[in-house]
């Protein structure tokens, strides 16, 4: 009696189990299917447009042109490796003045928590592009910021790095990374916010309580607790940064392009559908490369 | 009287219109890929616009046509219109448009007229995707250089004009009417004419003057303030007739030369980059110092900021025409027609030229101006003399083989 009724809670256990293994499958399936349509499916047809061949006139015709990969490498590298170095040297930027903002609203903020939190995320109110044109008024040669930049001798400090070419802050390398870390600023922010949100103080205490220094402290116990964030942060910050066409395009000159706004021009001015393709794809194996290595890197696979 | 003089068989304003761009050789190659493309229309969707994705067609295919959609003219009082910048009269406190008000007080129809016609490749690529699928495009009328034209009805992307609704149109200027692009003007009516130039804010060129591509191109104190335009045509042109080509019959290597002048502009750091339409606005404010403009726009900007100046350079500028045209599967299409109607009368186009400062198309628009603003009918922009046209030239019309080779190596220039 006792026996049998074990033996049926176990089976019905098995089988409430059994049933239940199929649920999560079930619903990972919009997601899925989300995925297919929206990530795979573009995929399938971005690979295959960019080894088609022809013109608007004409048509394109699938034809296995692999050269065309080479062809965007050999003329598009120097955008390609400048986006890179733009949106590391933003990325890092953003760091710096991120960490300690983040810092400051997870530990110090108290009851100014939440209104600090929507001031950074206020500039998402308004567009991405009215944001850029914003900077381009602000650089502009005839407002304050410029003529004040040359009075204190900023823009020569810059131009002699190379980061402008004239006595005018617009339009040049400098303006460009502005424009990329202010945009890209609070997707650095809001994760290194979330992690060290839940440090523990007690933790904090404790270090110096072992007569650690604030420095140590900060090395040895901040630091590391907030690597998931920092990891998060920078990749939040550095993957859109790297596609990003419109802070080359608006606050750039020539010399600036960022392989984002070479792509755009490609497939909606040139229409050569395939070279832009194929700088997509090349553009995609290079972050992905690098994003690997940096996870691996960083030692945070599973904070991810 | 003057008028004649003006227009009538003018070699140089009639060579303009032929700016076709595909020659006639290119177009009858064409035609036999085109059947063979008419034929595979036909066997599949019908009623779509035939598109231009069905496989190696031909180039020039004159024979397709684009579909008609309902005419709603009648029921709905509306035409979309879409422009480019500064192409129409505004009103002093720059809140309206005279010349469209009167309109729909004239006819009832109401015009949403949009300035999102920046550069023609860009207005194409963002409206070729519609049409190709055989979508409307929102737009019932719009106006396009020559040779865009010339594509947009090769490719059927654009409807014959019904003339019984534009009686007016007896008035072209003789000068205009048989295009190579467009022959006896089924498809498009012009909206202006006008010439590529040079234009400069003084306040940021330290009160210099631009006078040459070259100045343009090599002054230093203009470095990283210049741009020129993504318009192949007008900035290629501009720069071929600075190294004395004449661009009614440059060779390709004339046209790699010029390449060559701009790339090594661009090397030094020169250029702030390449614009459509959108130069305007910071020529106007002085970020943009000196640039390659259209003539009606630095004119008309000059109105408000009198420290921009324009040089029609010495060693010769481009001539073009912008025209109507209303696309496959517009909603209002007798509306448009309508429109176009109108401003096909020369006391409209008087009034339109007088803010605008280009080249009207319209016989009797100089008597109509003259008659208001006797200074306004002596300036060369608006009405040029021989002499001014006599150093005007017009962009040869491209094989297809040349359309492809030289925009690409133009936009490589231009993208990157």
């Amino acid at each position: 009696m006792a026996d049998a009724a074990v033996l049926s809670t176990g089976s019905s256990v098995a089988e409430g189990r059994r049933r239940r293994n199929w649920v999560p499958y079930a619903l990972l399936l919009p997601g899925l299917l989300w995925l297919f349509v929206f990530f795979v499916v573009p995929m399938i047809t971005l690979a295959s447009q960019s080894l088609q061949e022809g013109n608007v006139d004409d048509g394109f015709v699938f034809t296995g042109n692999v050269a065309v990969y080479g062809q965007a490498l050999t003329t598009y590298w120097p955008q390609m490796l400048r986006s890179l170095l733009y949106a590391g040297t933003a990325t890092v930027l953003a760091l710096v003045l991120g960490y300690p903002l983040a810092y400051f609203i997870a530990q110090k903020a108290g009851r100014w928590k939440n209104v600090v939190l929507v001031l950074v995320i206020a500039p998402f109110f308004t567009s991405f592009l009215i944001r850029t044109l914003a900077w381009k008024t602000i650089l502009s040669d005839n407002w304050v910021v410029t003529d004040w930049a040359n009075k204190l001798g900023v823009t020569s400090v810059l131009q002699a790095l190379g980061l402008t070419a004239n006595d005018s802050l617009l339009f040049s390398p400098f303006a460009v990374v502005m424009g990329l870390t202010y945009n890209f600023l609070p997707f650095m922010i809001l994760p290194l916010y979330a992690t060290l949100e839940r440090l523990d103080p007690r933790l904090l205490e404790a270090a110096s309580d072992l007569y650690a220094s604030p420095w140590q402290t900060f090395r040895k116990v901040t630091w590391p607790l907030s690597l998931p964030g920092v990891v998060a942060g920078t990749l939040l910050t550095f993957i859109p940064a790297s596609g990003d066409f419109i802070n080359a395009r608006l606050l750039g000159n020539t010399q600036t392009t960022m392989i984002g706004a070479v792509i755009d021009s490609q497939f909606l001015r040139v229409l050569d559908y395939p070279l832009a393709a194929a700088l997509s794809f090349v553009l995609l194996v290079i972050i992905l490369v690098l994003v690997a290595s940096y996870v691996r890197k960083a030692g945070t696979e599973e904070l991810l | 009287m003057n008028d004649k003089s003006f227009d009538r068989d003018n070699p140089v304003l009639r060579a303009a219109l032929l700016r076709g761009m595909v020659s006639r050789r290119s177009a009858m190659m064409g035609a036999a890929g085109v059947s063979a493309a008419a034929f595979l229309a036909a066997c599949g969707s019908a009623g779509k616009n035939p598109s231009s994705g069905s496989g190696a067609s031909g180039t020039a295919s004159a024979a397709r046509t684009a579909a008609a959609a309902k005419d709603m003219s009648d029921t709905e009082k509306i035409v979309n219109w879409s422009n480019w910048q500064e192409y129409i009269d505004v009103s002093e406190d720059g809140k309206s448009r005279p010349s469209l008000d009167a309109f729909t007080k004239k006819t009832g129809i109401k015009v949403n007229y949009t300035e999102d016609y920046n550069d023609n490749d860009e207005f194409y690529a963002k409206v070729r995707p519609l049409l190709e699928g055989g979508t409307d495009t929102g737009r019932d009328v719009w106006v396009s250089t020559d040779w865009m034209v010339a594509r947009l009805i090769r490719q059927g992307y654009v409807q014959k004009l019904d003339m019984a609704n534009i009686p007016n149109a007896k008035n072209l200027e003789a000068s205009f009417q048989n295009v190579e692009f467009d022959p006896g003007r089924q498809y498009s009516l012009p909206w202006q004419a006008g010439f590529g130039c040079i234009g400069y804010n003084t306040k940021a060129t330290g009160g210099k003057k631009i006078e040459t591509i070259t100045q343009l191109l090599t002054d230093p104190s203009l470095k990283g303030k210049v741009t020129l335009l993504t318009e192949m045509r007008d900035t290629m042109g501009l720069v071929m007739m600075e190294q004395g080509k004449d661009i009614s019959k440059f060779t390709a290597a004339d046209f790699e030369a010029a390449l060559a002048m701009i790339q090594q502009a661009k090397d030094s750091g020169q250029l702030k980059g390449f614009t459509g339409n959108d130069y305007t606005d910071g020529l106007a404010k002085g970020d943009i110092a000196a640039c390659v403009a259209w003539s009606g726009d630095v004119a008309s900007l000059k109105v408000d900021s009198p420290e921009l100046g324009l040089t029609l350079p010495a060693a010769g500028y481009t001539l073009w025409t912008d025209n109507f045209v209303v696309p496959a599967l517009a909603k209002h299409k007798k509306n448009a027609e309508k429109l176009i109607d109108y401003y096909y009368d020369p006391k409209v186009m008087a009034e339109v030229e007088a803010w605008v400062n280009y080249i009207p198309p319209v016989a009797g628009t100089r008597a109509a101006v003259a008659a208001t603003d006797a200074e306004l009918g002596g300036n060369q922009l608006i009405f040029p003399s021989a002499e001014t046209l006599a150093k005007a030239q017009v962009f040869r019309p491209l094989t297809a083989d040349e359309e492809t080779k030289f925009a690409k190596a133009y936009s490589a220039l231009t993208t990157a």
